[in-house]
């Protein structure tokens, strides 16, 4: 579960968040006034500031929020002066955009706000499609608008060069202000709320913004995107009546609350109009009582209304936004707001605690009970601790405080209330015992006889009067003399200043708390709930001073509560907190002092948790050692008490047959199992089966698997049991268990088997290779010392593979033992040392580095229709047509009700989607044309297209556990560590990755103690790239979006990032899109399967000098820090059929030829990856004539493929 | 880096080497010489002393033999509890190999149960398995366990298969994350200074607030007088499969990894010799 925030305002202002990983409140410590509302998405945090302006929060992340500024320099060719700015009168401009048409100048362009900078000046582009121009940037043509070359000829009349410029937000983790730009911005904002994300990715990064004013307009903010967090302007929206307040999921749904109580609800919203058609409107939850608040969240809405109660709205999805009926829930709250994953949040109007609603499931929306978050705020004093390091601790918190809040002078009295009660707790914590049995809620005592008395007493004393209401016998003694002088320069004459801000305010806060009835209470919500949910409305509309609500809030309430250390909330949002109810949090019954230990929780030590270095564990381990030693050695030579013996386990499963046709058959199984002499295990399996009423049997000896695959489909739960001669033929032993548990029950026996025969233990080695299958399962080996060796390496067939729990797309190592994977969802992950997890439960596992992965893919189908001159594109089709609803080949049929996720392991965790996001372009319906059926696809509509189609996507989900541990939040689709060896376990190790949207990135501070390393460094780059490698001294080279290579200068120790990038032209015609380096060699892999090796390489031109061909019908390569190259090939034959992703290894490579000779086959089909770059290990030499005869150069230039003899099948 | 498996198998292949000499006031046929054997801390006397009984057989003639017996200086040792737990309770601090003499007349019936075949161990070991569980789960695990994985349970500690036995046994080691731990701990302290056989009551592994407990803790409530106080001497030493783990260690932790295969923490708290 990535870490992510919940953000909560208190009744003073203060902005505080809280961790999912956390039990700590902290607090917004930036913000230099009190805010009075936020909205949180996962990347931001908006807010409404006292001062009635917008201010956005933009967490902070590795990668910039960088902007590219282009512009073309156009010439034309004259005889007299050549190439020169004079155009001709119809020309377009002599700086323009791409188009011409918009004239545009260096110095035309303006930062948008302060908190952008420039990065560097302009700098022309030299990059025409993957190829350098070499002529300073020019490219030529004809004339304009036409195609342009790099290559000037005889007819080249013009000429351009695009120049860039990037921008960067700098404001980043800081409240920055949103200017103000209209000035016919209106009345003061009051309500704010942000979602919409999910409506669409394009452009990345897009949120709705809506904004509520105090007159009850409705703004929407245009614009929002990554590259634009601030957005551009506000558009006002057309409005039934007067809003209040304002809610916007993540998804389509809007709902807003009219000042009448009634609701309306946006409709009309689609991915290209997020800003919707029209209103409809809804009528409050219950006819006497208007509503008061909405929240909503994809699929669901929940309301408030005038008297507290909580509702929940049924029916409410996409197609029928206004739901049918409203259920009413137990609770009062004042405030309630839904998170990702319609997760609610809510603030009780009884102790203004911030509740979570336990149970929301995606079939249980409305959940089961409210649970109250207790976690104690960052600053709040330790209710038993009164050691030194904590007072100083709060003492320190308390100056900040003071110094930051003192800034605003319009709440200066709220200010000293501030900083009077952090002021108390420092007095407080001084003499711990009066509160280690006090009652922390105050809310349900009388508080009305210590209230008269406030204004006379400092704070320290006035928290000794409360003490001694609560408990006089035991703390009266404590009150005056405890207090320290340094506290009387501000005594609080709170009833004197409550009125002096706002009488209005003054008056509802009277009413609310007064003496009759404890606070919050329902008495005064007729007429105050309206007004108190907007306080700020009605102080602010009523005089147009700019003081704060919250500073009226905080003044009304502290007076009762200024000593109470349960914190008052007066706003939460959940929309940048993702968690749902199977997460883990320790948010609801940890006490005050755990503060001190959140610390420890939330640094993210990989590799030493403090349970493992704990003290008794040590003693533990020692002491089990001694008795070993005390009771065992020297009594050897005793006879063991109970004879060793052959043990057999027996069952029942279904056995793939290996004659045709192939079928499941019902088999017996058996696993005899018996003790080596010195100890070690061994085994045979059995598999008794019937042919022709004949019994006979089938059997494979333990110590001879050399791996098992599990094959989750949803109609069997069946498994893959390889030998080296079943990986030569391509054609494992299968097996389908009756039920998914048994499965794995045979396989954790299985592979605890196969691991004592070959007494293996524990975590993989440093040196160990890794895979991972196209199901995302992955293995891994131990290399045996004569895996690379010459002439006679180890088959790689005979390669024992082990999994490991978990489920990725990529992983990639290094000889010193730092492990890192991408997910299918781009998650990165970082191994954490731990083996097992998944299946292998209990001894196969390790204990404590196994964690929680999710992993979430999408599923694909699509609609096709025909055109027919009646009635135009329709789903009739052809006799000899596709599916209408199929997969992508169109030969399977896959409707939307009929898929399933891709096995029993996923949930689908969305509904289906069209998604635009496909190669070659859709038009607004997400709709690809093209001439016929099956044929190349393009996103609009010509005279010739009679078919069309569109993919549907609907993402499932998996929970699975393994020994990785996510490294948030920047999601990557490739990462490479340097291969070679460290010399010692401080040493940073280089690591390269490419993030999902094509930023470069440099990972600082890994090392092998702290294999996550620390942050990341960007790296700029003209474009988007998509693969990366890092190899020997430092040589880093990367493949860019448009195919081409380029080779990073300068990279070093010193300068981990390097300085420029040189590019490199690909193979001719061909577009790369993978490369892996080793210690000398280059290799690279093209979108048409072909493996191409770097020449010409040298210290001093580490660029090469040309690409050459070596093999195709490969899929991935693998370069090693012995410059062993392994790949992933396709098309390998076997006894039955060609395979798809089979693991090969380079033969015959030699410092004198290294680009081998030949290809041995290893473990296939159905593998996407491997790296074999954590193998450093010397083979041993043996000196031997040279080779003449090469053996076949590459896998199978076949034709067709059938998959069939896939263990895992593509 | 020492894993906790590690120490599941520590435990499981504890030995104790032991010396059975058969009590003098038997009547034999020829002198008997004595016997040693590894014994496995975790099983059962009776379970695995086939071979002593053999061994004396040989030597005795047959209407001279009843059901056979074991004594330690003086007290007769009670099968049913696991020998780890009788070897620390009775002989911790004494010289290895430990001695035990073997008696095949005069049956202790006051002192001890009967052990007439293998069968009545099995059904003492499953009904500590299931009481444990009880107090673990509510019995859930056990209950939804077949037929064949109790008798898997059993097998391994009679044929003294770990694999076999750990892999139905961490089914029963399993919790919810959430809470933290077993329902309850099974355990039971034994005492030398009391008659009452053990102490066991209901103790949970993390505190109403949510703190994890520990030995200490335990001890606390259950046994004060085991704990050391300040600045005296420690006066008591508290054993669990013949190591003393630090009293901060915790008790979930404890009961995971240092339970015997009945699924009870079986602790000794023994005076500190005074040599």
């Amino acid at each position: 579960m990535p870490v992510s925030l919940l953000w909560a305002v208190d009744v003073y202002g203060r902005v505080y968040s809280l961790s999912t990983a956390g039990q700590v409140w902290e607090q917004c410590r930036d913000a230099q006034m009190e805010f009075k509302r936020v909205t949180a998405a996962q990347q931001c945090c908006w807010g409404i500031a006292c001062d009635n302006n917008i201010y956005l929060n933009l967490h902070a992340s590795d990668l910039p929020v960088r902007y590219q500024e282009e512009t073309y320099e156009n010439q034309r060719w004259n005889p007299v002066d050549g190439f020169s700015e004079r155009l001709l009168p119809s020309d377009r401009w002599q700086w323009s955009d791409v188009t011409g048409l918009q004239h545009q100048p260096l110095d035309n362009f303006r930062l948008p706000s302060i908190s952008w900078e420039w990065e560097g000046d302009w700098h022309a582009d030299e990059n025409l499609d993957g190829e350098p121009t070499e002529k300073g940037g020019w490219t030529f043509a004809i004339d304009f608008p036409a195609t342009y070359t790099k290559d000037k000829k005889w007819n080249s009349c013009v000429r351009r060069k695009r120049w860039l410029r990037y921008r960067t937000y700098k404001a980043m983790d800081t409240w920055a202000k949103i200017p103000s730009q209209q000035t016919t911005l209106p009345d003061p904002f009051s309500d704010i709320s942000c979602g919409g994300w999910e409506i669409s990715d394009e452009p990345r990064g897009r949120l709705s913004l809506w904004a509520v004013s105090l007159q009850g307009k409705v703004w929407f903010r245009e614009g929002i995107c990554h590259h634009n967090p601030e957005g551009s302007l506000w558009e006002e929206m057309l409005l039934p009546g007067e809003v209040v307040q304002i809610s916007c999921g993540p998804g389509d749904l809007i709902w807003a609350v009219l000042w009448e109580g009634q609701l309306i609800v946006r409709e009309g919203i689609s991915r290209d109009c997020p800003k919707g058609t029209s209103w409809a409107e809804v009528d409050s939850p219950s006819p006497d009582v208007g509503a008061a608040h909405v929240a909503v969240g994809v699929n669901v809405v929940w309301a408030l209304t005038k008297d507290n109660k909580v509702w929940f709205r049924r029916g409410v999805n996409s197609h029928n936004p206004s739901g049918s009926g409203w259920i009413n829930m137990v609770g009062e709250m004042i405030m309630i707001n839904v998170g990702l994953n319609d997760q609610v949040f809510a603030i009780s109007c009884e102790d203004r605690a911030v509740y979570f609603r336990q149970g929301v499931t995606s079939s249980e929306l409305s959940g089961k009970t409210w649970k109250a978050i207790t976690v104690p705020r960052d600053g709040d004093r330790s209710h038993s601790s009164a050691s030194t390091s904590s007072l100083q601790s709060a003492g320190c918190y308390f100056c900040g405080e003071v110094r930051a809040q003192s800034v605003v002078s319009d709440v200066e009295s709220d200010t000293e209330k501030g900083s009077i009660d952090g002021a108390s707790r420092l007095v407080a914590s001084i003499s711990p015992e009066s509160f280690v049995d006090a009652p922390t809620d105050l809310s349900d005592q009388p508080i009305d006889a210590p209230k008269p008395r406030i204004p006379k007493v400092t704070s320290d004393s006035f928290i000794s009067e409360l003490v001694s209401d609560r408990e006089p016998g035991k703390t009266s003694s404590e009150g005056g003399p405890s207090g320290p002088a340094v506290l009387e320069e501000e005594p609080i004459p709170g009833e004197e200043e409550v009125d002096a801000p706002c009488a209005s305010v003054a008056l509802s806060s009277s009413q609310s708390g007064g003496p009759p009835d404890p606070q919050w209470s329902n008495v005064d919500l007729e007429e105050a709930q309206g007004q108190q949910a907007q306080t700020g409305a009605v102080a602010d509309s009523a005089d147009t001073c700019s003081l704060s609500s919250v500073a009226t809030y905080s003044l009304a309430i502290e007076d009762q509560y200024g000593a109470d250390e349960h914190p008052l909330w007066a706003w939460v949002s959940g929309g940048g907190c993702s968690v749902d109810s199977h997460s883990q949090l320790n948010w609801f019954n940890c006490s005050v002092n755990a503060s001190s230990l959140v610390q420890s929780v939330q640094s993210m030590s990989l590799s030493v948790t403090p349970a493992q270095t704990a003290a008794w564990r040590k003693q533990i381990f020692e002491q089990l050692s001694d008795r070993t030693k005390r009771e065992m050695d020297n009594f050897r030579h005793y006879e063991q008490a109970v004879e060793q013996s052959v043990w057999v386990k027996k069952g029942t499963m279904q056995w793939w047959r290996d004659w045709k046709p192939h079928k499941w058959i019902d088999v017996h199984f058996a696993l005899e199992q018996f003790s080596g002499p010195e100890g070690n295990k061994d085994g045979i399996l059995f598999i008794y089966y019937n042919f022709y009423e004949e019994k006979k049997y089938l059997h494979a000896f333990i110590n001879e698997v050399t791996i098992l695959v599990p094959v989750l489909n949803d109609s069997k739960h069946s498994f893959a049991v390889y030998t080296p001669e079943r990986t030569k033929q391509r054609w494992p032993i299968r097996l389908a268990a009756a039920t998914e548990l048994e499965m794995h029950d045979w396989l954790a026996l299985l592979s605890v088997s196969c691991c004592n025969s070959r007494g293996l233990q524990g975590s993989p080695s440093k040196q160990a290779a890794w895979s991972v299958t196209c199901k995302g399962d992955i293995f891994v080996s131990e290399p045996s010392p004569s895996l690379e060796a010459m002439p006679y390496p180890t088959p790689c067939d005979q390669m024992f593979w082990r999994q490991v729990g978990g489920h990725l797309r990529v992983v990639e190592c290094n000889s010193v033992g730092i492990v890192w994977g991408i997910g299918y969802d781009h998650t990165a992950w970082v191994h954490t040392g731990g083996y097992g997890g998944g299946f292998s439960q209990g001894l196969a596992s390790s204990t404590d580095h196994i964690y929680t992965q999710v992993d979430v893919k999408s599923v694909y189908i699509y609609e096709n229709q025909r055109w027919n001159p009646v009635s135009g594109y329709t789903n009739r089709g052809l006799p000899t047509d596709r599916y209408m609803w199929s997969d992508a080949s169109g030969l399977h049929e896959c409707t939307k009700t009929n898929m399933k996720p891709p096995s029993p392991q996923w949930t689908w965790v969305s509904d289906w989607a069209i998604d635009y996001s496909v190669s070659g372009g859709t038009d607004r319906e997400g709709w690809q044309y093209a001439g016929d059926f099956p044929a190349s696809y393009h996103g609009h509509k010509t005279l010739k297209d009679f078919v069309r189609r569109r993919r549907w996507a609907r993402k499932s989900k998996l929970t699975t556990t393994g020994p990785w541990q996510e490294i948030p939040p920047i999601s990557l689709i490739d990462v490479t560590i340097l291969p070679c060896a460290a010399q010692s376990s401080v040493d940073v190790v280089p690591l390269w990755a490419i993030s999902n949207k094509g930023d470069v990135l440099c990972r600082l501070g890994v090392t092998t103690l702290t294999p996550a390393g620390s942050s990341w460094l960007h790296v700029g780059t003209d474009q988007p790239f998509k693969s990366i490698s890092i190899g020997a001294a430092s040589q880093v080279w990367a493949i860019a979006k448009d195919g081409s290579a380029f080779y990073r200068g300068s990279v070093s120790p010193q300068s981990p990032a390097g300085d420029s990038w040189y590019h490199i032209p690909s193979p001719a015609k061909q577009k790369l899109k993978q490369v892996s380096v080793g210690r000398t060699s280059v290799y690279t892999v093209d979108e048409n399967g072909n493996l191409w090796y770097r020449q010409g390489l040298t210290p001093s031109y580490p660029q090469g000098s040309s690409w050459e061909h070596i093999s195709n019908n490969v899929r991935k390569v693998s370069a090693g820090p012995l410059d062993q190259v392994w790949i992933i090939a396709d098309k390998v034959q076997g006894s039955q059929s060609l395979s798809c992703g089979t693991v090969c290894h380079r033969l015959g490579v030699q410092p004198v030829e290294p680009k081998g000779q030949s290809w041995d086959y290893g473990i296939g089909g159905g593998w996407d990856h491997i790296t074999v770059r954590g193998n450093s290990m010397e083979p041993p030499r043996v000196r031997l004539p040279s080779l003449t005869a090469p053996a076949p150069p590459s896998p199978l230039p076949a034709s067709n493929t059938e998959a069939n003899g896939n263990a895992v099948g593509c | 880096m020492a894993d906790d498996k590690d120490v599941l198998r520590d435990v499981w292949f504890g030995r104790i080497p032991t010396c059975f000499t058969l009590n003098q006031d038997e009547v034999t046929e020829r002198e008997a010489e004595p016997y040693y054997l590894l014994l496995p801390r975790v099983s059962y006397l009776t379970l695995v002393t086939d071979k002593v009984k053999k061994h004396f057989h040989k030597v005795m003639r047959a209407e001279d033999v009843e059901e056979m017996w074991f004594e330690y200086e003086g007290t007769p040792l009670k099968w049913h509890n696991p020998i780890g737990l009788l070897f620390d309770f009775h002989a911790s601090n004494s010289v290895l190999p430990w001695s035990i003499t073997v008696h095949f007349k005069n049956f202790p019936d006051r002192d001890l149960l009967h052990c007439p075949s293998n069968s009545v161990i099995e059904a003492h070991f499953m009904s500590g398995i299931k009481e444990a569980d009880a107090l673990k789960h509510k019995s859930q695990v056990v209950n939804d366990m077949q037929k064949k994985d109790h008798k898997q349970l059993w097998m391994g500690l009679q044929n003294d298969k770990f694999d076999q036995f750990w892999a139905i046994n961490r089914k029963l080691m399993e919790y919810p994350t959430e809470e933290g731990g077993f329902r309850y701990i099974p355990f039971r302290i034994y005492q030398t200074t009391s008659d009452r056989p053990f102490i066991q009551k209901l103790f949970r592994p993390v505190s109403p607030e949510g703190s994890v407990h520990t030995l200490c803790d335990l001890l606390k409530e259950m046994y004060p007088v085991a704990l050391p106080s300040d600045g005296e001497p420690k006066r008591y030493q508290v054993v669990i499969h013949g190591i003393e783990p630090l009293l901060e260690t915790p008790l979930q932790w404890l009961s995971e990894h240092l339970s015997h295969p009945d699924n009870f923490l079986h602790i000794c708290v023994l005076p500190v010799p005074s040599d």
